[in-house]
């Protein structure tokens, strides 16, 4: 079989000046990050402040007798005690999509952890104890808690009298949306078909447990406004939500990014921000809210936990005939992101293959668990769990290599995707699988060593659990596909400000956009675009804030690729008015000003024959040229509604990884010896960067095949473990070496050819442990994350 | 009550504080040295990591009462005056910086780990760092950072 | 809130007495979790950090007498011969900043099932020395456990020092956890052969309300072991016997379903423990055996 080969291409846009794209420049930040320095959200501090602490439901669901907060208000050093009753406009709820969760519980709570009351005091532990002293009445509720519980004819409704726009093509009300994806003829496949596997598959909720918890500063101004210091994902959505409850106009609500510990998803719907605001507002003192790890846990939604059913087809010769499925993802109490995860795990659920029969029903529940919406790989996650471990069955089914079934399925340039869109940049799936599996194997019982075995190379690590016995190894394959960017007709765009001026005899560009740096090195990217398109060293990174406009959400493998392309559109109208100048000032000196092409490098304008023109400080003197402008992708279109038809992205990623691990098949602990990837990245414009994202992406997914996992008690929906302590995520010990393969092949329709590449290292390494743990095994396997108890019977 | 303290080479005294304070929350809150982390609370993510009287601990399960007269050390003092430390520079480089919330925690740890353990294995890194979560880069390049940093030291001698 | 400082143990058992409800922080590996999730608001918290002769152990005849607040570390790097199987332990304890600062002291004073260090206390054999103004009493730790978080302290009284039994034979500990660091133990399990007296010593940790022992596993062991004159013959166990010792440990669980696992998982878990623990003891008693240095 052919392959592609993967040559890299080769970016000729821009100039050469050194720090540019395709380099691995350090971190604009870095400094300030290592020595401390840096301000994230809980480290600012305001003479005067005070604290802010939120009390919530310390049950899922009940109405709300009564609310007494007179304790709470009496004591000393407390200044306000707010509740729904207080909220200063009538509009007084907020949300990502549908405004449906409400600011402050009224009457009714639906989940564990619901906000139902705020304080403001001088100290934390003031604070804390005034909450303390609010007495909430509850009067509890049945609670809903699955498909089964959620749509019976008698089910209590989460949300009564909705009003949203899905509302009319959802079954049941506690359905938030549901999305067909319909192509081709199933029912006559499944006649082609010499076998039929079929399998139901359960993912649990995984928590983003970014370690820089929610937190941010608010300031009263003197204009009656507010400023808010915050760490999120996306200031203008959290402006957008935010104005309106606090009755403020957009141009009074401030917002300033502060430093932020994490996303993965985790911010792009509100936390403390209004909360924050209300408190300074009411009491004229800047607030400072700060969760801590408990309250984390109930303060941002979680990965969609999901029921997942599959059937795929297949003819002796291993080419898929067809995909059935049907997806169930738990939305919990409001509906933040579920609708578009709804999208994007139907549009994706067949995966990276080729496959023309298709009928897939994705839909999101409303429940009394809590709140789930985005998190990294969004949707695609959960489908690609199941359908690959549906590739590994079938594989088997056929006696065929899982890696050979794969590729003769694999989806190429040109693959119609199950909504009809065709897949029009380079999909390398086959190839990517190729180099995962000729990467060399790491040598088997590595854990032996003279002095017997070194037990941190074992499954159970330091707990000394086994020197060896019962310890089996296995490997497994996967493979995803991400879109990027945000789909179904989002007007996904961003913005970004670029300034070019002399500064002490240097030319010198400043950047201002407001995308939220959440550690992904966008503020990297940023200053080599600009080095690249205006040939200037110094760069300047504005602080991300309000007064320029929207770059879009710091989500969806999206910002290298949107708000990077604002980046550049503007460095090129910023060098086109340079150049004007300069042709203004000295065309009349060269005739080349005229004819040839010209560059911004080095500090001076060239032509693209490497002559120099003009030192830029001559150019522009005392001048500064600024440009702000959006930018958009590609548009897209929504899916059909019953069809699911609709050209839908705008662009894939995709990743394969070959997991290694070694069993203790008598404990059932696990050690994952290796996890190597294979990503194509289409233009790597920070080689460093992308490799961390890779290896962070693939270490998340790790950690959902393992250990991590919400575990909601199924009779009272609340929490059993919202802490560090009983929710495991990876320690260096439990993360192995992690070997990647780039692969760079452009995508024409992309900034430099690039592609986003957050999202899809974490959609492919979950299967691929759990396709490695099956191996050594032998065991089925239908759930992740895999427990002891899952692999001893028990 | 009053808390008198020795960090980074220099007393520093903190009046009020409540006696439930940790010595974590009397360095950020009250003494404007924020670098060490509030990520967990609970002894669980070693982004608050601090040497006292030279040992790493989580700083979040010190009582401030328990850290009277004692020598405290935290990131803000790994630096000398102008110059980054190895183990600083050696994360820089590495690329085992992204969101860096762990970063401040891991590096006292580091530290630590190469002042007793100048030519650490792998595994003997993974050991001393494995009270250190971090939640963005999967590790790799935070040991690449420590083996970095090993390498410099041994070559610096 | 008050902050209690003694600057001596008479000091301390003086406060201790006066204020039964101060609740001792050491390494406040257990206390400060407590406090800054709002869980417990004491009224008085006492500060043991400044009583020297807490972190310092001295090596006896038949016992190590181990203070209250001697770090896990250093058990880890001091007491290995002395101790083995508390040393294994220790190394097993969460992080390297909470062995830092955490001691056994703090373990047997929160008394929970799932203290790394109770399965090898219970194993090695111990006396807790508790003291107050009333004076000092040694407390067998097969009785220092009375109930899930429950111990034999009387309020006024404090831990000063464990005195743990010497090593006379091979000692193990093995913890099972659901990541490769940093966890507490789903279940746990030591185990200690006591060649001078032909005897054998469990300890299981977080599979019933208290650390507890299997005593008929013990006792069929030390049977087998001597019925089949293993002591003298240095031959391998016989895999029936550590088969029938594992059925005996899983047995002597009372193990509860939680968040970290579930009963059936840590019976059998235990089991497999005890399994292996046997045959790594059993290995390294005949090695010694062969090689001339067994009791």
């Amino acid at each position: 079989m052919a392959y592609p080969t993967g040559v890299p291409t080769k970016i000729t846009q821009g100039s050469r000046t050194q720090g540019g794209i395709g380099e691995s420049t350090l971190r604009p930040d870095g400094t300030l990050k290592v020595t401390g320095e840096f301000a994230y959200s809980s480290d600012l501090w305001h003479e005067d402040m005070l604290w802010g602490q939120i009390l919530r439901s310390t049950v899922a669901h009940a109405e709300i007798v009564s609310i007494d907060t007179g304790e709470a208000l009496a004591l000393p050093g407390v200044y306000a005690v707010l509740t729904y009753d207080d909220l200063p406009t009538d509009v007084r709820h907020y949300g990502l999509e549908i405004q449906d969760t409400p600011v402050l519980a009224h009457g009714r709570v639906r989940h564990h952890g619901e906000p139902v009351a705020i304080v403001a005091a001088d100290h934390p532990e003031t604070a804390r104890r005034a909450a303390a002293k609010i007495k909430v009445e509850y009067r509890e509720l049945p609670v809903v808690t699955d498909e089964a519980s959620a749509t019976a004819p008698d089910a209590v409704l989460l949300h009564e009298n909705r009003t949203d726009h899905h509302i009319g093509h959802v079954p049941h009300p506690n359905i938030v949306h549901r999305q067909p994806i319909v192509r081709g003829d199933v029912a006559a496949a499944r006649e082609r078909a010499d076998v039929i596997v079929t399998g139901e598959y359960t993912f649990g909720m995984q928590d983003q447990a970014f370690l820089g918890p929610e937190s941010g500063l608010a300031v009263p101004e003197e204009d009656g406004g507010v400023h808010l210091y915050i760490a999120t994902q996306w200031l203008h959505s959290d402006l957008r939500q935010m104005s309106p409850v606090l009755g403020l106009p957009e141009d009074k609500v401030r917002m300033t990014l502060a430093g932020v510990g994490g996303a993965f998803g985790g911010r792009e719907d509100l936390s403390m921000q209004i909360h924050a605001c209300l408190l300074a507002l009411r009491t004229g003192k800047p607030v400072k809210i700060v969760y801590n790890r408990f309250e984390s846990f109930f303060g941002h939604v979680h990965r969609h936990p999901a029921k997942l059913t599959y059937e795929h087809g297949a003819t002796r010769d291993g080419k898929l005939t067809h995909v059935k499925a049907r997806i169930v993802l738990d939305g919990g109490a409001y509906a933040s992101a579920s609708p578009a995860v709804v999208g994007n795990a139907s549009s994706l659920g067949v995966g990276p293959y080729a496959v023309d029969d298709v009928d897939i029903e994705a839909i999101a529940l409303y429940t009394n668990n809590p709140p789930c919406g985005a998190m990294r790989g969004f949707g695609a996650v959960q489908a690609c769990f199941a359908y690959e471990a549906q590739m590994d069955k079938v594989a088997r089914e056929l006696g065929l290599d899982p890696v050979e079934f794969r590729q003769r399925n694999a989806m190429e340039q040109g693959t119609l995707l199950p909504t009809g869109q065709p897949v029009d940049s380079p999909a390398p799936v086959a190839e990517l699988l190729r180099r995962v599996k000729a990467m060399p194997m790491p040598p088997e019982r590595q854990w032996e060593s003279s002095e017997g075995a070194d037990v941190r190379q074992l499954p159970g690590g330091l707990s000394n659990t086994t020197h060896g016995e019962g310890v089996v190894r296995g490997v497994g394959y996967a493979v995803g596909i991400k879109n990027v960017g945000f789909s179904e007709g989002f007007d996904d765009y961003s913005t970004a400000r670029v300034r070019m001026e002399v500064v002490g005899g240097e030319p010198v560009a400043t950047v201002h956009t407001a995308m939220a740096e959440v550690g992904q090195g966008g503020v990297t990217v940023h200053a080599q675009i600009a080095r690249t398109e205006l040939g200037v060293t110094q760069v300047t990174i504005h602080p991300a804030d309000t007064r320029v406009g929207s770059a879009g959400s710091t989500s969806a493998s999206r910002q290298t690729y949107v708000t990077g392309g604002a980046v550049k559109n503007a460095c090129e109208l910023v060098r086109e008015k340079v150049l004007e100048i300069g042709r203004r000032k000295f065309g009349s000196y060269h005739p080349a000003w005229a004819t040839a092409e010209l560059l911004l490098e080095g500090g001076k304008v060239v032509t693209d024959g490497g002559e120099t023109l003009a030192d830029l400080a001559d150019v522009l003197e005392g001048e500064a040229v600024e440009v702000e402008e959006e930018w958009r992708h590609r548009p897209t279109e929504p899916f059909d509604l019953r069809t699911g038809q609709g050209h839908g992205h705008v662009q894939y990623s995709f990743a394969a990884h070959r997991a290694v691990v070694e069993v203790d098949t008598e404990l059932g602990l696990v050690k994952v010896v290796e996890l190597a990837c294979a990503q194509d990245v289409g233009k790597a414009l920070n080689p460093l960067s992308v490799v961390g994202q890779i290896q962070g992406g693939t270490t998340q997914g790790l950690g959902i095949a393992v250990m991590e996992e919400i575990v909601v008690d199924p009779t009272t929906a609340k929490v059993r473990n919202p802490s560090f302590t009983d929710y495991l995520i990876p320690t260096i010990l439990d993360t192995p070496t992690i070997p990647v393969d780039v692969l760079e092949l452009a995508d024409e329709h992309a900034p430099y050819g690039l592609r986003g590449i957050g999202e899809a290292p974490t959609l492919s390494s979950t299967p691929a442990v759990l396709a490695a743990i099956r191996d050594a095994t032998g065991l089925a396997l239908d759930r992740t994350p895999v427990r002891p108890e899952h692999l001893t019977g028990l | 009550m009053r808390v008198n303290l020795t960090v980074n080479g220099r007393p520093q005294e903190a009046d009020d504080v409540w006696e439930g304070e940790s010595l974590l929350y009397v360095l950020r809150e009250r003494l404007g040295l924020p670098g060490s982390k509030n990520a967990c609370e609970q002894g669980e993510c070693g982004s608050c990591t601090v040497r006292l009287d030279g040992v790493p601990v989580c700083s979040c399960l010190v009582a401030a009462g328990q850290a009277e007269g004692r020598e405290v050390v935290t990131v803000e003092g790994l630096a000398d005056d102008e110059e980054l430390a190895p183990i600083q520079q050696a994360f820089i480089d590495a690329g085992a910086v992204q969101c860096g919330f762990c970063t401040p925690g891991l590096l006292v740890a580091a530290d630590e780990m190469l002042e007793r353990n100048p030519s650490p294995s792998d595994a003997d890194i993974r050991e001393a760092l494995s009270g250190n979560l971090c939640r963005c880069t999967g590790y790799e390049k935070i040991m690449d950072a420590v083996r970095l940093a090993a390498a410099r030291r041994t070559e610096g001698v | 809130m008050d902050f209690l400082r003694p600057a001596s143990w008479e000091e301390a058992l003086a406060a201790k007495a006066e204020h039964p409800s101060a609740v001792p922080i050491a390494g406040g590996t257990d206390v400060m979790v407590e406090i800054n999730f709002d869980h417990r608001r004491p009224e008085y918290l006492m500060d043991l950090n400044r009583i020297p002769e807490l972190t310092d152990w001295e090596v006896g005849e038949e016992s190590v007498r181990l203070g209250a607040s001697v770090p896990y570390t250093r058990i880890m790097e001091h007491l290995r011969t002395e101790l083995p199987g508390l040393a294994l332990a220790a190394h097993t304890v969460a992080s390297p900043q909470i062995r830092n600062r955490g001691g056994v002291g703090g373990n047997l004073g929160t008394a929970s099932p799932a203290g790394d260090a109770h399965p090898a206390l219970l194993a090695a054999g111990a006396e807790v020395e508790a003291v107050s103004v009333r004076g000092t009493r040694m407390i067998p730790i097969d009785d220092f456990y009375t109930g899930v978080k429950r111990n034999a302290l009387a309020p006024d009284e404090l831990i000063r020092a464990v005195h743990v039994s010497k090593a006379d034979g091979p000692q193990q500990f093995a913890k099972v956890g659901t990541r490769n660091a940093m966890v507490i133990a789903v279940c746990a399990f030591g185990l200690a052969l006591h060649p001078a007296t032909r005897t054998v010593r469990t300890g299981i940790g977080s599979a019933a309300p208290t650390p507890v022992r299997a005593r008929t596993a013990e006792e069929f062991l030390a049977a087998a072991l001597e019925e089949g004159g293993f002591w003298d013959n240095g031959k391998v166990v016989t895999p029936s016997v550590a088969q029938e010792f594992a059925r005996l440990c899983s047995a002597a669980c009372n193990p509860i379903d939680d968040v970290r696992g579930t009963a059936g998982y840590r019976r059998h878990a235990i089991g497999v423990l005890a399994r292996r623990t046997l045959t790594w003891t059993w290995e390294s008693y005949r090695t010694a055996a062969g090689e001339g240095k067994a009791a």
